[in-house]
């Protein structure tokens, strides 16, 4: 197709989170839904793909495309509605859920799923099915939505509910059916805006499984920083923070505040967060963060290790987002998420062999996060009754290829022990690993729907590509 | 090393089929844009999918725009751009036709700044890019026998000069490649020998194309020109170079 010109002002070079995916495009910003439209006419009459992109978070190349025009949803950030006594949410998608919380918080209601990060759309986060450290019991956001309206690349607009089919496929297909664009959303009541967080210091695997299972049943957040560089023995060890909800007296307890929940200037040492990365690179690197995994561990042991205390829900959520641009430290190659789910009968030994597999290739992730999941009922679920390993690789030109091998070889012992992967964190997928943990089955429902939504195609992004599933 | 998308004005012989030639067999992928179509259609059966080949004649400067929009995107981005097109017919002493250094204007100069500025345009909005012009070590003076063609040179290198200049901050690369004389169509009329070969030349600008200066491709002509530019006017006219 022969494409008319747009204007170049238009252009640019966006990044996945990671900044090791880029591709320039041509970037439209609608206001309104009328606006959005528009973007999909300009799209035909350019000869041009669509991707959606919301405030960018997703690690890899899930919201860009070469030469496509990317529709940045985030000015389409109103809260059209609150209701503080039922809690229900209604909004334009390009909301952050920073948005969601400041708004709802005081009234004393929380968004039932955060990610780590405050900065997702919900059009992002419901693209994707985001979810949180309580993820074994309150699911992916998807299942707190009440209603969602969306608009296909022909212009059509349609509200789907829980009662639908499509309900399920839209929401976590990775932008690839249609652009959300409005959301109402079920927060969850709170009776204080602090937690109390019990820290618990971990020695190895065997500990870290037996920890999360007697504790999944009563806590309402769960999560675990393991130390990627540790062998042997102490292969495993980490620190699990469980943490729950607390029972404030008062109409409005202080702590539902936002000057209560927002965290000080300076982090740590007296350092201003600003300079937060610039302190963090030079310890950037293999030997200097196997320095400071160890000396976390070791401080878990010695400092408030099975002592509870409180912590905002904030702090506890999005303490990285208080951080800027924490993410710098990995310049000049950016860094690659990730992030496998594995059932719970083997997702001990699919991990421990994750790590032997880095440390033998010496490609150590610089942080491990395992989280506790259950399975939901979305097209592109990650969600699986069992486990999930988050790691953040540094990633260098010059070890580019043994990194993307390093994920290939993990992605094989994933797949062997019916695991599964996540849109918003990969970089490394193949074709033939999505076709395996998502089926045949729900890839052709994804390409009839795709069919029906979108029969131009129109709608790509450069993950979508590069696995195959357009 | 990673695929790149490169787009050469200029591609159907000599320096510009030889760079197409190379950076396609290295894994890049590759616009070729020239007139002849016979030409280019060849070059691009060589490498079916690395090679775009882009019919276009560089004296119609107004098709720019649109077709560079439309390069860019089949080749799904931009991250080099090489002007290599030039004319340099073969002039008398005596003669002053104003055909022939419109001509070259128009190939040499004009085409390069149409061309060079889209892709300025667009690499200035994505803060990446490598632009290569392949200048000429005949524009470092004004010489009896090409006037015209050491004009449009000097006049591209002071172009290019200032491209870098601007768009350098922008973390864009401007190269000049000064490639001395080089045995190609263009060149066949001078009778001169000892002269590089394209295919030579071509793998001495891959080498230094993403250099973002002004290159020669002998060392020695550094040192030569150096010279052959200070030498004070007077004596220069007596030379008859």
């Amino acid at each position: 197709m022969k494409s008319t010109a747009l204007e170049t002002s238009r252009l640019r070079h966006l990044t996945g989170f990671g900044m090791v995916s880029g591709a320039d495009a041509f970037v439209f910003e609608p206001r309104t839904e009328a606006d959005l439209i528009r973007v999909f006419q300009v799209a035909r009459e350019s000869g041009r793909k669509v991707a959606l992109r919301g405030n960018g978070r997703s690690y890899g190349d899930a919201n860009i495309a070469e030469e496509a025009i990317v529709l940045d949803i985030r000015r389409m950030n109103r809260i059209l509605d609150w209701n503080p006594e039922t809690g229900v949410l209604h909004a334009e998608a390009g909301v952050t859920i920073e948005q969601l919380w400041r708004t709802s918080l005081g009234d004393g209601w929380w968004p039932p799923v955060v990610s780590g990060t405050m900065f997702p759309t919900l059009a992002g986060a419901l693209a994707m099915n985001i979810h949180g450290k309580n993820a074994f019991h309150s699911g992916t956001i998807g299942e707190h939505v009440l209603e969602i309206r969306a608009v296909l690349p022909n212009g059509t607009s349609l509200t789907l509910t829980p009662a639908d089919d499509a309900f399920y496929e839209l929401i976590s297909s990775a932008g690839l059916l249609a652009a959300i664009t409005e959301v109402k959303i079920q927060m969850r009541a709170v009776a204080s805006g602090d937690l109390r967080v019990l820290p618990l210091s971990i020695a190895n695997w065997d500990e870290q499984f037996a920890t999360f299972e007697s504790l999944a049943d009563e806590a309402d957040y769960l999560v675990s920083w393991i130390d990627a560089f540790a062998s042997g023995r102490s292969a495993g060890r980490g620190l699990i923070h469980a943490a729950w909800y607390q029972e404030e007296s008062g109409a409005r307890p202080h702590s539902l505040r936002e000057d209560h929940q927002d965290l000080p200037d300076t982090l740590i040492f007296g350092l201003p967060k600003s300079m937060m990365s610039n302190f963090l690179r030079p310890f950037n690197r293999r030997g200097g963060m196997r320095l400071i995994n160890a000396a976390k561990f070791r401080a878990s042991r010695l400092l408030g290790n099975g002592r509870p205390h409180p912590d905002g829900l904030v702090g506890f959520s999005f303490l990285l987002d208080y951080v800027p641009n924490w993410r710098n430290a990995y310049q000049p190659g950016g860094f690659i998420q990730y992030q496998s789910f594995v059932p719970k009968e083997h997702a001990r030994r699919v991990f421990a062999e994750q790590f032997r597999l880095a440390q033998e290739a010496k490609l150590e992730p610089f942080l491990a996060v395992m989280k506790r999941h259950r399975p939901d009922r979305f097209l592109f679920s990650h969600a699986v009754d069992g486990y999930s390993l988050a790691l953040d690789f540094k990633h260098t030109t010059k070890r580019h290829e043994d990194l993307w091998r390093l994920c290939h070889r993990m992605n094989d012992l994933v797949l062997a022990a019916g695991g599964r992967f996540y849109f918003a964190k990969d970089s490394t997928l193949r074709p033939s690993d999505v076709a395996q943990y998502l089926g045949e089955e729900t890839i052709a429902r994804f390409r009839a729907r795709k069919a029906e939504w979108d029969s131009e195609g129109m709608l790509t992004s450069g993950l979508a590509q590069r696995v195959g599933l357009i | 090393m990673k695929s790149r998308k490169v787009i050469v004005v200029g591609a159907s012989s000599g320096m510009g089929r030889e760079l197409v030639r190379q950076l396609a067999a290295r894994g890049d992928r590759v616009a070729a844009v020239a007139r002849r179509e016979d030409k280019l259609a060849e070059l691009a059966a060589e490498h079916p999918q690395q090679i775009l080949p882009f019919p276009h004649d560089v004296t119609q400067p107004a098709s720019v725009p649109e077709l560079f929009a439309e390069i860019c995107r089949q080749l799904g981005g931009l991250d080099v751009i090489i002007y290599a097109a030039g004319v340099m017919p073969e002039v008398g002493a005596t003669e002053y036709s104003f055909e022939k250094d419109r001509a070259m204007i128009d190939v040499n100069l004009t085409g390069a700044v149409a061309w060079l500025n889209a892709a300025a345009d667009r690499f200035q909005n994505v803060g990446h890019g490598t632009i290569v012009g392949i200048g000429s070590v005949a524009g470092e003076r004004g010489r009896q026998g090409q006037p015209m063609y050491n004009t449009t040179k000097a006049a591209l290198k002071t172009y290019l000069e200032a491209l870098r200049n601007r768009l350098s901050k922008r973390g864009i690369r401007v190269t000049t490649i000064k490639p001395g004389p080089t045995a190609t169509e263009m060149t066949a009329h001078l009778k001169q020998t000892g002269m590089m070969g394209a295919e030579e030349a071509a793998e001495r600008i891959l080498r230094v194309m993403d250099s973002g200066k002004e290159k020669f491709l002998k060392p020695s002509h550094a040192v030569i020109f150096a010279i052959i530019r200070n030498i004070p006017s007077g004596v220069f006219r007596r030379l008859k170079l």
